[in-house]
């Protein structure tokens, strides 16, 4: 899973933890979580109802004043129907030494940037681990050396990223999964180094008064596979992954104008072969606001409006289902003793009818525990197959998720 | 024309120190401001503090829930503070992360760690009125205490609790404050507060903050312990336990900024 160079990294992080450290602490939790889906599935083999169980320990120690630190963040999950999403990840083993004007991280991690809630496209350095979460916000460990330099025109962080981390895909019996599955074990690159092939990305981050920008830079194996259709080891049609090298340039935008957020991403890609074979250089981008009604009806809950507009160069050609799409979602917060939060969002397609429901709700019980109600509708899918989503068309589900902190 | 009451060695003190006889005549709105200047002079030098406090939160039935903090401020000359809080507990939200660099008169700048999604919010800060962490605290209560924030008036001098204290009547200057006046008792030797009551924007009393247990650190700041805060209208109480203060530590402006928030434990 890990190729050598990261290895190298994992064991030289590892040497660095001082023989006499504080003994540190341990957070994480458990969790247990059951999908009900509205209807049967597409594919005879897929699933109904489902199980599943997941662990997220964390062990984190410093030293040195609080200078330097080691954090180690492993994942696992056991699922009753799909074998691919029962699976174990690193999120994290990193170590991490901070300097007045640098920061030095090296190890396995997870790294954010972007400011737009409808899709991340800026955000790029981790893969996406697709059997967590399909809207893609979970996401690998990424084997980096990284370098941030900080001064008073803000930072700049400098990445080296040795080994590729393969985007994971629901199995056979898996539901929300493309159809014919995607089988990760063919899985092609343009590199001849596939897996092995180092990346490199940098990003300098400001802030200017109430604006917040980001500049970046990747230029690596992409994130985002493109499929052929081919056979699994049984013969049944499977769809091969193709990791394409590409070069990508990011800018995001925040002004923060009073209860408005204004949120603006923009990317351009070379080297990504679209869905009609040809490789040519494309703009994607996500704009759109956040606006906050403060302490609404009198109580202390503040209900926000978010719309964003996704647009993608390429049209249908698009590896995204999101290529000409409107946002609009609603965030509820209750500033409670509890947390509770609910966001209803809709992404409606321009070209069609098909519109994507997303809830996402939570609320902490007693101090320990917390639950997530989520789910999904996928609606007015067309069943043809250019439809991206045509293979979760029948996959709308709601999923009820118990977690125990520690 | 209220300070006759003063005697000649009084006069003959402001006469030797060249200060205006006027200063005699002060209205209660000089009065006012003055106290605040003064503790606000006397606040003042204790360039970077640390702290934990735990946070008790009951609602109308007396049901608890608790939350763990940790802070660190950054004292800003002719500025409001810079700060970073880290919460501990409740576990669920355990590192997440709040940076806020405060200001008198516009709002401040203010970042959030989401340590599940490492990511780092801006957020907007208009609002310094809205509750902090469900409490019945809000931003505004908790964000350090500049002169320019409030008009002054000083209403009476009288004794709470054992200890004299001016009354003071303060007025908000910041247009999104969540009150419209607050009326402060501070104490008379420790220029801190014993008790604020605070008027909502309906000018009804909203609820009453006491503070108890100051203990002076560094031979000149005065800290409380505790920090009691009762809602009248909704009957919920917040509670604030201080403890571990620390001064000059040693912290610098590269302690407040985003790349420490990522790193906050």
């Amino acid at each position: 899973m890990f190729t050598r160079a990261s290895l190298s990294i994992l064991s030289a992080a590892l040497f660095c933890i001082p023989a006499f450290s504080d003994a540190g602490e341990w957070s994480g939790y458990v969790s247990g979580e059951f999908r009900a889906f509205a209807n049967s599935p597409t594919d005879a083999r897929q699933h109904d109802n489902n199980i599943s169980f997941s662990a997220q320990p964390e062990y984190y120690t410093d030293w040195d004043n609080g200078r330097q630190s080691i954090t180690v963040v492993p994942f696992v999950r056991w699922d009753e129907n799909d074998s691919e999403r029962s699976h174990a990840d690193i999120r994290e083993l990193t170590w991490l030494k901070a300097a007045d004007s640098w920061e030095l991280r090296a190890g396995i991690r997870k790294v954010f940037w972007g400011v737009t809630e409808s899709q991340h496209l800026v955000d790029i350095i981790n893969q996406t681990d697709l059997v967590e979460a399909t809207d893609g916000e979970e996401k690998l460990g990424q084997p980096m050396v990284n370098l941030a330099l900080i001064s008073d025109w803000g930072t700049v962080d400098l990445f080296v990223l040795p080994g590729f981390r393969e985007r994971t895909f629901p199995g056979e019996k898996g539901r929300l999964r493309s159809s014919p599955r995607v089988d990760t074990s063919q899985a092609i690159y343009e590199s001849d180094d596939e897996e092995q092939h180092i990346d490199y990305a940098a990003r300098w981050t400001h802030y200017l008064g109430d604006w917040d920008i980001g500049l970046s830079y990747f230029n690596g194996t992409s994130r985002d596979p493109r499929f052929a259709l081919g056979q699994d080891n049984k013969g049944q049609p499977a769809l091969i992954p193709i990791y394409d090298l590409i070069e990508q340039w990011g800018f995001d935008l925040q002004a923060t104008l009073g209860d408005w957020l204004w949120k603006f991403e923009v990317i351009n890609r070379s080297g990504q072969v679209d869905r009609s074979g040809q490789d040519k250089s494309y703009t994607a981008l996500t704009a759109g606001f956040e606006y906050t009604f403060i302490g609404i009806a009198d109580s202390n809950a503040d209900l926000g409006v978010i719309s964003e507009v996704l647009y993608d160069e390429r049209g249908d050609d698009a590896l995204t289902p999101f290529a000409d799409d409107i946002l609009l979602a609603s965030r509820l917060t209750l500033n409670d003793e509890q947390s509770t939060e609910f966001l209803l969002g809709m992404i409606f397609d321009s070209d069609d009818a098909a519109r994507l429901l997303t809830l996402e709700s939570s609320r902490r019980f007693g101090e320990n525990w917390k639950i997530t109600l989520e789910g999904q509708a996928f609606i007015d899918i067309p069943n043809v197959n250019t439809e991206l989503l045509v293979g979760v068309r029948r996959d709308s589900y709601l999923q009820l998720e118990i977690a125990r902190y520690f | 024309m209220h300070n006759f009451s003063l005697n000649i060695k009084h006069i003959g003190l402001f006469a030797l120190l060249g200060l205006p006889l006027l200063a005699m005549a002060e209205t209660p709105e000089e009065k006012g401001l003055a106290i605040a200047i003064e503790a606000d002079k006397r606040d003042t030098g204790w360039q970077d503090q640390t702290a934990s406090l735990e946070m008790v939160l009951r609602n109308r039935h007396g049901q608890e829930s608790k939350r763990n903090i940790r802070t660190k401020t950054l004292e800003v000359d002719g500025d409001g503070d810079k700060s970073l809080s880290i919460f501990d507990s409740p576990r669920d939200i355990k590192g997440t992360a709040f940076l806020s660099y405060t200001h008198a008169l516009v709002p401040d700048e203010q970042w959030l760690y989401l340590p599940a999604l490492k990511r780092v919010k801006r957020i907007s800060s208009n609002n310094k009125s809205g509750p902090f962490m469900g409490s019945e605290f809000s931003y505004e209560d908790l964000s350090s205490q500049e002169v320019e924030k409030y008009s002054y008036k000083y209403l009476r001098t009288e004794e709470i609790d054992g200890r004299e204290a001016f009354v003071i009547e303060r007025k908000p200057a910041y247009k999104y404050s969540g009150y419209t006046r607050l009326t402060t008792w501070m104490d008379t030797e420790m220029y801190q507060p014993l008790k604020i009551e605070f008027y909502d924007r309906k000018k009804a009393l909203l609820k009453t903050l006491t503070y108890s247990g100051y203990q002076q650190y560094e031979g000149q700041f005065w800290r409380p312990t505790n920090m009691s805060v009762v809602n009248h209208l909704t009957k919920k109480s917040t509670d604030l336990h201080w403890k571990d203060y620390r001064f000059k530590t040693g912290l610098t402006s590269r302690d407040f900024d985003r790349n420490s928030l990522k790193r906050a434990r």
